[in-house]
């Protein structure tokens, strides 16, 4: 009893969370910190690890390999249509976990937020983290908070790091990709990119595109578990289908030759990428993944990806061939031959 | 989109390559100019050259406004850009385009200076009634189709009494352009594919007296794939019939007489500046506009004292040639291997309108 008063003494008021904004004695280690951590991270993330109040999280580590993943989140803007930077922090990390075909199991957060940025947003960002945490089946186990001084950063930053265990059997690597393999994603490209280009503030276009951020995890589980060999799986987020592909060519040291009929783009998309002179295989995607496979591989695996909701528009779109250059080729629609080359200089700067 | 996608059909595109080869004179080599980058990029995106027959040979011509812009106007720019009370406002292509010493408008922006990639001069008019205390310059540059927004924001400037806006000008002519390449006669040719947004502003008029003066048959063409494609077959018609007209292929969009609303905008506020400098192709006269009288407080080489500059050019970069459609990329020795769209060192390599970054990012296959 008496203890729990000296905890609610601790804790001290409620925040007004609709009114307030960040300011520096939220990161500074006193109870203004301590209070935003009990009302708002403790409270949305809830679960056991975080309920011991250490400064880090002890989990039982299963048999087999691990796998860790980091990744920082600088969105801009912070809201978009189809999700916001929290959402993206969970989806992304989960994704870069399970593009090794783990089963991502464990998320850390942390966060940099700039004096000034409104409570309000903040707690919509961290509640929109907890619904994608518990959508993915994962959890958030420890975190940090700090702030920095207004003009210091930009409203809020966002880094997740990632753990997840691989399934016995699976192998997947960026290296493994032969002649003769073949290459599938996952649905349609450029989407997120498109979402993002068309909130952003000197460039108001009306478009109902939605960014497709989501966590593969699930697909991705039930892909390995009816083939485990899988050559290679890559989220082909910055830099698009082309700088995914060429980074594969690079690794495995093999050529591509994808048939533009075959890559799946809405003709929403294509049509803000001709506005803005964009190509959309160089758009950012949230919620994609490219497979290469070995070709006996590639109907079973189609027929997976096809079953699951993320997965409806999968298709196989062109295969891995010899090549000591390491290009990218693509049969373009008019039936020429060209080459996808590396993305040079930003084409959409801040959009993950 | 329907409308975009109808242009880039493989059908038809078969159908009208399989045209080209029936039609060419197996003995006669064709040789015809893309002049504006527009082409050039669309011909290498869709493989073009992989559906014409050998002796159909296209060379890209100097209608890449970045490219063509001189080194000592980007050094003018980039020393605005760096003055403390000016914020530039400029087209994204413009802002990696090297000036002397390697320096670039972006490379000002990581050293301080406050430039900004804006999508249209409107954009500029709105920094500029938002940061009163600054002096927003905006770097126009551009042939015919840039150049009516320029001027309609000029005179919107004028409208508001904004007291903090200028232009940066450096708007060109495209058929004086033209005359000046056939005069130079370094290249031969036997005809032009013609620009397609230009020419919808001035019309397809402006040509015929070069066309008539160098008997060179032009086509006006789309930047779709079909609409080359198209536009070569026409070409060869011409040629094989012996006949030099300046034809309308891109009919969707472009009338003889142009759009007479954006000419008189143009006449309104601008005028032909005696001389002005490209970048290959030398001084050329009466080849760009700049800012009449009247609307001089909107002129930024009115209102910044400017020093002027001579730009000095990375001695092994060909750009020059290439423009002039005399030297093709690959023939330089500096492509690929040391200039790349990450490090360019010429213009050419810059925009992706550029013929060596068209060529480098899609046709280094063969």
């Amino acid at each position: 009893m008496i203890t729990e008063t000296i905890e609610k003494k601790l804790i001290g008021p409620k925040i007004n969370f609709n009114k307030g904004n960040v300011d520096l004695t939220h990161g500074s280690g006193g109870r203004a910190m301590a209070n935003l951590i009990e009302q708002l991270f403790m409270r949305e993330f809830n679960n056991e690890f975080l309920s011991q109040n250490n400064d880090q999280a002890c989990y039982q580590v299963t048999n087999g390999r691990m796998v860790i993943s980091t990744d920082s989140y600088v969105i801009s803007p912070i809201f978009f249509p189809g999700g916001d930077i929290g959402s993206l922090s969970v989806h992304g990390t989960v994704n870069d976990v399970a593009m090794s075909g783990a089963k991502p199991l464990y998320l850390s957060a942390s966060y940099i937020l700039e004096e000034g940025f409104p409570l309000s947003d903040l707690k919509k960002i961290v509640i929109s983290m907890a619904d994608a945490a518990k959508q993915a089946k994962i959890k958030i186990i420890t975190g940090d908070t700090k702030v920095v001084e207004r003009g210091k950063g930009d409203g809020v930053f966002i880094t997740t790091t990632g753990v997840g265990v691989v399934p016995e059997n699976v192998n997947i690597s960026s290296n493994k990709a032969k002649p003769g393999d073949h290459v599938i994603i996952s649905g349609y490209m450029g989407d997120h990119g498109v979402a993002i280009m068309s909130n952003r503030n000197n460039l108001k276009f009306s478009t109902t595109i939605k960014s497709d951020s989501a966590a593969l995890n699930e697909l991705i589980s039930s892909m390995v578990s009816s083939v485990p060999d899988i050559h290679c799986l890559r989220d082909p987020t910055r830099g698009g289908l082309a700088a995914t592909l060429n980074e594969l060519a690079l690794q495995s040291k093999v050529g591509f030759i994808i048939d533009e009929n075959k890559v799946p783009i809405r003709e929403e998309v294509a049509s803000a990428c001709e506005l803005l002179g964009l190509d959309a295989l160089y758009v950012a995607n949230e919620g994609k993944c490219v497979v290469i496979c070995d070709p006996s591989n590639s109907q079973p695996l189609l027929k997976v990806m096809r079953s699951h909701p993320l997965g409806l528009y999968s298709e196989i779109i062109g295969k891995v061939i010899e090549d000591p250059r390491h290009f990218v080729q693509l049969k373009t629609k008019l039936g020429g031959m060209r080459i996808v080359d590396w993305l040079s200089g930003e084409q959409l700067p801040r959009i993950c | 989109m329907k409308y975009i996608n109808d242009f880039r059909n493989g059908e038809l595109a078969k159908a009208i390559s399989h045209e080209i080869i029936d039609i060419v004179k197996s003995d006669k080599h064709y040789k015809f100019m893309e002049f504006c980058g527009g082409h050039t990029h669309a011909i290498h995106r869709y493989g073009i050259p992989s559906l014409l027959p050998e002796n159909v040979e296209m060379i890209h011509g100097p209608g890449c406004p970045v490219c063509v812009l001189p080194m000592s106007r980007i050094d003018k720019a980039i020393k605005l850009a760096l003055l403390p009370e000016v914020i530039l406002c400029s087209y994204g292509d413009m802002l990696r385009v090297p000036g002397t010493d390697q320096k670039s408008l972006l490379k000002a922006k990581a050293s301080g200076a406050d430039v900004r990639m804006v999508y249209s001069v409107d954009d500029a008019i709105s920094i500029a009634k938002t940061n009163p205390k600054k002096q927003v310059v905006f770097f126009a540059i551009g042939f015919e189709t840039t150049t009516p927004p320029t001027a309609f924001a000029i005179k919107q400037a004028k409208k508001l009494y904004l007291k903090n806006f200028t232009v940066f000008c450096n708007h060109v002519l495209t058929p004086v352009a033209m005359d000046s390449l056939l005069q130079s006669k370094e290249v031969n040719l036997d005809g032009f594919v013609g620009p397609a947004h230009v020419s919808i502003i001035i019309g397809s008029n402006p040509y015929e007296v070069v066309s008539k003066k160098y008997n060179k048959p032009i086509v006006i063409s789309g930047f779709e794939p079909l609409d080359v494609l198209h536009s070569i077959l026409m070409l060869i018609k011409q040629i094989n019939e012996n006949r030099c007209e300046v034809e309308i292929q891109y009919t969707r969009a472009v009338k003889r007489l142009g759009n007479p609303i954006s000419l008189n905008l143009m006449n309104e506020v601008l005028e032909l500046r005696n001389t002005f400098e490209w970048r290959g192709l030398g001084f050329i006269d009466k080849s760009a506009l700049q800012i009449k009288s009247e609307f001089k407080e909107f002129d930024a080489e009115m209102r910044f004292e400017l020093p002027e500059t001579i730009g000095k050019e990375h001695k092994q970069c060909i750009c020059g040639t290439v423009l002039r459609g005399i030297k093709k990329p690959k023939e330089c020795k500096l492509f690929e291997k040391v200039c790349t769209p990450e490090n360019p060192l010429g213009s050419c390599m810059v925009s992706s309108e550029g013929a060596c970054a068209a060529v480098y990012a899609y046709g280094r296959i063969n």
